[in-house]
């Protein structure tokens, strides 16, 4: 019961904000660039349903750019992080020796700095971009799955079947690909959903910092920052953006659950 | 156990090193001539060959790597570019205004999670097990900086209660100094109670099916026995990880909260360092913060054993 009520509202979020994402790509009310200096911080109205900020801007508009903005951005960096995380991942559990051990290192190193941390760090030498977010978070967030996929190697490569594959003479390539690499989507896919989390979650942090995509650009991060001068005298500037993470991340946590409880039903 | 303390030291030098090469690394990496960063524009070549010299950058790398280990491992962070401070007081300076605001909060976090995820794992699946992990995943959705804005704007401008800008050392005058940081660790105590009641729950549903709790239940314990001293304490090793863990991501991930609530923290520092492009005070703060998180890390380790002692036998 709990299960399904997890999945089904969590779903339903992360569908909306696809939808909208998706949408904004081709459509939003209004240019969420274009500025009107004549009709600047005004309430939600039938003609502006979420306001207009401090340039006149539709603030509607600007949070449905914002969506597709995070959204790919998030998207991005967690494939970026799953691919270069299970390639390295697996290359150390299923080489060992001192592959193994000097991967290992460089990773434990680099899990020593909080994730936003090593993400500032990168921005600081790439420089503020979205392309430069997406490397920056993908090295951020990498070592996480390298972790977790060298792990779940481990314990698989000492499985009969793995040992089958070696014996019928298959090369050491064939037995990965096709005998323990399937094995660790179950971890990885639960890790994954997290980190599109924590990913848009920082996303937002960098870009509220300054330091993410820079303005007049809209994401949800740049667009609280913007807010943070009139959060007085206009209210729904600092609401609307914050509203969509806050909703965005319940969606992805809640799904997130269901997808625990059902990859992995030994998990509370 | 000693020999579990000493093993667990010696395992974090590597990683201390190689957080150090990591930072150096970083820092060589950024584009722009920080010789000429420090001068500026007006220097001529021969003063630009001379600054390098003096500064060992005429060196090869490695060897200007362990100059600079050399120099930090005596506390020699080097000196801020702008303002020609040198760098490890400003960061320890910093540093206790951030510290004091995650370590409370923390605490704070850990007093309502930990018994309330035990209450939820008590009560798995009941009604009163869905509202607390249903709260704690919507504390956990919203972001720091978002909450931390709502709340000033409540409590600040809206009643007056709080000052909405500024700080006050609490050194200087306690009461004032407390009135500027109750909303910051309000604001990360509901997030990480989020957080933490879901870990706690967790790892005290896992204890809940070990047979040594059906045995106690079936000798006829009664229940607040068999949660408070055969669940509370096996379930509590793993969360305390996770109170580390948090302890360590709080202290990078403050900047946005502080700069929310105009806090001069270490996050700060490290976004203002970095606009400002003060090479040496970002270098600093990066190891800094590494170096504080190996250290949580270790401690969370080596009070592992008080929990469960079959650590430290292994």
């Amino acid at each position: 019961m709990k299960l399904r009520a997890n999945a089904l509202i969590g779903g339903v979020l992360i569908g909306a904000v696809l939808v909208v994402a998706l949408i904004a790509a081709l459509w939003t009310p209004y240019d969420p660039l274009a500025i009107d200096l004549m009709s600047k911080l005004k309430a939600p109205s039938a003609a502006h349903w979420l306001g207009t900020d401090e340039f006149g801007r539709d603030v509607a508009s600007r949070a449905m750019a914002g969506a597709a903005s995070s959204g790919f951005i998030a998207l991005f960096t967690v494939v970026g992080a799953v691919l270069l995380g299970t390639v390295v991942g697996v290359l150390a559990g299923f080489v060992r020796g001192w592959t193994d051990r000097l991967l290992m290192a460089v990773n434990d190193a680099l899990l020593a700095f909080p994730g936003i941390l090593l993400a500032l760090a990168v921005m600081v030498i790439i420089g503020a971009s979205r392309v430069g977010l997406v490397i920056a978070l993908t090295l951020a967030y990498a070592p996480s799955v390298v972790r977790v996929v060298r792990g779940t190697v481990l314990s698989l490569r000492e499985k009969e079947y793995v040992e089958a594959s070696r014996m019928i003479g298959n090369p050491e390539w064939v037995t990965m690909v096709r005998h323990v690499l399937p094995n660790c989507i179950a971890p990885v896919a639960v890790l994954a959903t997290s980190m599109f989390g924590w990913v848009l979650l920082s996303e937002s942090a960098l870009s509220f910092l300054g330091l993410g995509v820079a303005p007049p650009a809209p994401t949800w991060g740049n667009m609280l920052s913007g807010a943070r001068s009139y959060l007085e005298s206009a209210v729904w500037l600092g609401l609307a953006p914050g509203l969509c993470i806050a909703l965005t991340l319940l969606g992805i946590n809640l799904a997130g659950d269901a997808l625990r409880d059902r990859l992995d039903p030994r998990m509370p | 156990m000693l020999a579990y303390i000493a093993r667990r030291v010696a395992m974090t030098l590597p990683t201390l090193l190689l957080v150090a090469l990591a930072v150096f690394v970083l820092m060589r990496l950024i584009p722009g001539d920080p010789v000429l960063l420090m001068l500026g524009d007006s220097a001529d070549a021969t003063q630009l060959a001379e600054a390098r010299r003096q500064l060992g950058l005429d060196q090869p790398l490695p060897l200007q790597f362990v100059h600079w280990l050399g120099q930090v491992l005596t506390g020699d962070f080097g000196n801020s570019i702008s303002n020609s401070q040198p760098v490890l007081p400003l960061i320890l300076e910093r540093f206790q205004v951030s510290a004091s605001i995650v370590l409370v909060a923390v605490l704070i976090a850990a007093l309502i999670a930990v018994p309330a995820g035990l209450i939820a794992a008590w009560k798995q699946n009941q009604p009163l097990d869905v509202m607390i992990v249903g709260g704690a995943t919507l504390l956990l959705s919203v972001p720091s900086f978002w909450l931390g804005l709502l709340l000033l704007l409540g409590f600040g401008m809206k009643l007056g209660w709080l000052p909405v800008v500024g700080y006050v050392p609490l050194t200087e005058d306690l009461g004032q100094g407390l009135l500027y940081i109750v909303l910051p660790i309000v604001t990360l105590a509901l997030i990480e109670t989020g957080v933490l009641t879901r870990m706690s729950r967790a790892s005290a549903i896992e204890v809940l099916r070990l047979e040594y709790v059906t045995h106690a239940r079936a000798k006829g314990s009664p229940e607040s026995q068999v949660l408070l001293r055969h669940v509370l304490p096996n379930a509590f090793a793993p969360t305390l990880t996770l109170i580390g863990l948090v302890l360590g991501h709080l202290l990078g991930g403050i900047a946005v909260l502080e700069t929310v609530f105009t806090l001069p923290g270490l996050g700060r520092l490290l976004v203002d360092a970095i606009f400002a492009r003060d090479y040496p005070v970002v270098q600093g703060v990066l190891l800094f913060t590494a170096l504080i998180y190996v250290v949580i890390n270790l401690l969370v380790d080596l009070c592992y054993p008080l929990f469960d002692p079959r650590v430290a036998a292994q």
